[in-house]
């Protein structure tokens, strides 16, 4: 599934050799593919290469549409397609709000805000999550952003994950769905700071600032600010866009291909079925604003296995994975889903063994 | 991919997130609710798409010089932008049916969620439409308590459960159509015969305390004993 994205032509010099060529001369980057200055010469580009798709797929538009007519391939596709519409309002106004981040904020600002020992901003960091009323597929770009603007990485991978799952929308669905339960609404908000601090302060210790790859982007620097920020919108969504649908298409596999009766055959058991859980909640790649209403129709499973469910989803799932790997390489997403997985059970598990 | 092609792809995927909420199609989809957030975000990626053509083509002479490579990609934006396409041909070309039988026989009844406390009495009338899920949990809750000896009329989906009988389906929908969860209720009397799955119809019934187990996930299904039905078309809104 890996896409070689950031070409090879990067190196750690990169931005810091072009940050002086823009000081001697206010340039504006072009796709190379336009590079040549004059007369230009005519090729198949991408552009036509889509025109001569969408004419296809208009042309045979029944042919496609009987292909997908059985009932299995047809619930795949209106799952695929509602993730999507779902995630696409997130999508967007996270996008926006990563570039104005990228593009409006002043570098100072995130120096003023956040403390200066970077162990103090990731508990802070965490706790900001609370103001941003999303799901996870907004946080991605806009992580990114922060770490573009000077914020410690640490500290912008423990708004990444807090934020998803404290925010006031996230936490009155969980009220709502576990009616006279009011301390899953609790342990969740718990669980999901200590989880995201903890992640934080795992990255300061063992993380290495290599593994995050991001990518060179001179189009932020523009001098002109609307250049810059809508160049900031369009590559935000052709990516996190792009990663959105590989994991949409994902979770619609797991959601048609895996029966209910297989999970129900683990539920009796007490370490199992929080493991079942957890593994459920990276495949179902269900929007944070949503799982806790699965989580409360899994009503075989145990309430530590659930909080375990509703601790994973918001930070590690399918479409999340293949969104982090876009944006901060794929060397990133390879360790910090994997070791976030494993955090957010263990404090799911140990919070579920005292209080539940 | 260039990136007169990726505003062609935003063009691509704003239109159909505009189009599927003008329309009523969305509510295949996701809750009514989130109707405005896609209006404007499909309008803000019309705006992104128009913005990024504008300043690709109105290119000051000043600023006309290409020396620089765009951020490292080799061939200007990522292969995987590409995908984009697929929920956007999902949605102008085929606008796949909101979820139905054969999702309804995969999982069992999601009752169990609804946990209401007190169930107020029916609203006046001869017949009382209300909905399957209403109907289902003040059957199994209260006991059909606040049920008694009236007449409700049910609208749902026909699904054959996984002991080969036709039971009566409708889809619970909290977010998007993928946490949609079924509720089932089982005929007593006269049920509908020579139905497909997925045909939609109108139930008349009474409340019955007869009760069977969902094999998938061993749940109270409960029965409504049926006085009419009748075939109808699937409502504007499928999903409870």
């Amino acid at each position: 599934m890996y896409v070689p994205l950031w070409g090879v032509g990067y190196t750690a010099f990169g931005p810091v050799a072009y940050g002086f060529v823009t000081t001697v001369s206010p340039t504006r980057p072009r796709a190379p593919e336009e590079a040549p200055a004059g007369p230009r010469r005519w090729r198949v580009g991408s552009v036509e290469v889509l025109a001569v798709l969408l004419v296809l797929l208009v042309l045979f538009r029944t042919q496609v549409a009987d292909l997908i007519n059985g009932p299995r391939i047809s619930t795949w596709t209106t799952v695929f397609v509602s993730v999507m519409v779902q995630a696409t309002p997130f999508l967007v106004f996270g996008v926006v709000l990563s570039a104005v981040i990228a593009v409006f904020v002043p570098r100072s600002f995130w120096a003023k805000a956040l403390p200066k020992h970077p162990a103090l901003a990731v508990p802070v960091a965490s706790c900001a999550g609370v103001v941003l009323p999303g799901c996870e597929c907004g946080s991605v770009p806009i992580a990114g952003s922060l770490m573009r603007r000077g914020v410690t990485p640490a500290a912008a991978l423990a708004f990444l994950l807090a934020a998803p799952a404290v925010n006031p929308i996230v936490l009155t669905a969980t009220a709502v769905a576990f009616p006279g339960q009011p301390q899953m609404v609790i342990l969740r908000a718990v669980g999901s700071l200590i989880v995201a601090t903890g992640m934080g302060w795992l990255w300061l210790r063992l993380g290495k600032p290599e593994w995050i790859k991001l990518p060179a982007r001179p189009d932020l620097d523009d001098e002109s600010k609307s250049r810059a920020f809508w160049a900031s919108c369009r590559h935000d969504i052709i990516h996190a866009g792009g990663f959105l649908a590989v994991g949409a298409a994902a979770a619609a596999t797991i959601n048609v291909l895996v029966p209910e009766k297989w999970l129900l055959a683990v539920a009796q058991r007490p370490v199992l079925s929080v493991l079942a859980l957890a593994v459920l909640a990276v495949l179902l790649s269900i929007c944070s604003e949503a799982d806790a209403f699965v989580a409360a129709s899994l009503s075989q499973f145990s309430l530590t296995a659930r909080l375990a469910f509703l601790l994973v989803g918001p930070m590690v799932d399918l479409k999340l994975i293949s969104m982090q790997a876009g944006v901060f390489g794929r060397r990133f997403a390879t360790r910090f889903a994997p070791a976030t997985f494993a955090v957010a059970t263990g404090v799911a598990g140990v919070l579920g063994v005292i209080f539940l | 991919m260039n990136r007169q092609a990726q505003a062609v792809i935003m063009l691509l995927l704003g239109g159909a997130v505009l189009k599927i909420s003008v329309g009523d199609l969305y509510l295949r989809y996701v809750k009514e609710g989130l109707r405005p957030f896609l209006l404007l975000s499909g309008a803000l990626l019309v705006v992104a798409a128009v913005m990024t053509l504008w300043h690709e083509y109105r290119v000051p002479e000043s600023h006309a010089s290409h020396e620089h490579d765009d951020h490292g990609h080799a061939h200007g934006g990522p292969l995987v932008g590409w995908m984009i396409i697929a929920p956007v041909l999902g949605l102008l070309l085929v606008a796949p049916p909101a979820m139905g039988a054969y999702a309804a026989g995969q999982s069992g009844t999601a009752l169990s969620t609804a946990a209401e406390s007190d169930y107020p009495p029916l609203p006046p009338g001869d017949v009382v439409p209300i909905t399957v899920l209403d109907y289902a949990s003040r059957a199994v809750f209260d006991k059909g308590k606040s049920l008694g000896d009236r007449q409700v009329k049910l609208v749902g989906f026909l699904v054959t459960s996984t002991d080969g009988k036709q039971v009566l389906g409708r889809m619970i929908l909290s977010c998007c159509a993928a946490d949609a969860r079924p509720i089932k209720v089982a005929f007593a009397g006269q049920g509908p015969t020579g139905m497909a799955d997925d045909s939609w119809v109108e139930i008349v019934g009474t409340y019955t305390d007869q009760t069977m187990r969902d094999a998938v996930n061993d749940e109270i299904i409960p029965y409504i004993s049926v006085v009419s039905w009748r075939p109808v078309d699937p409502p504007k809104q499928q999903y409870e």
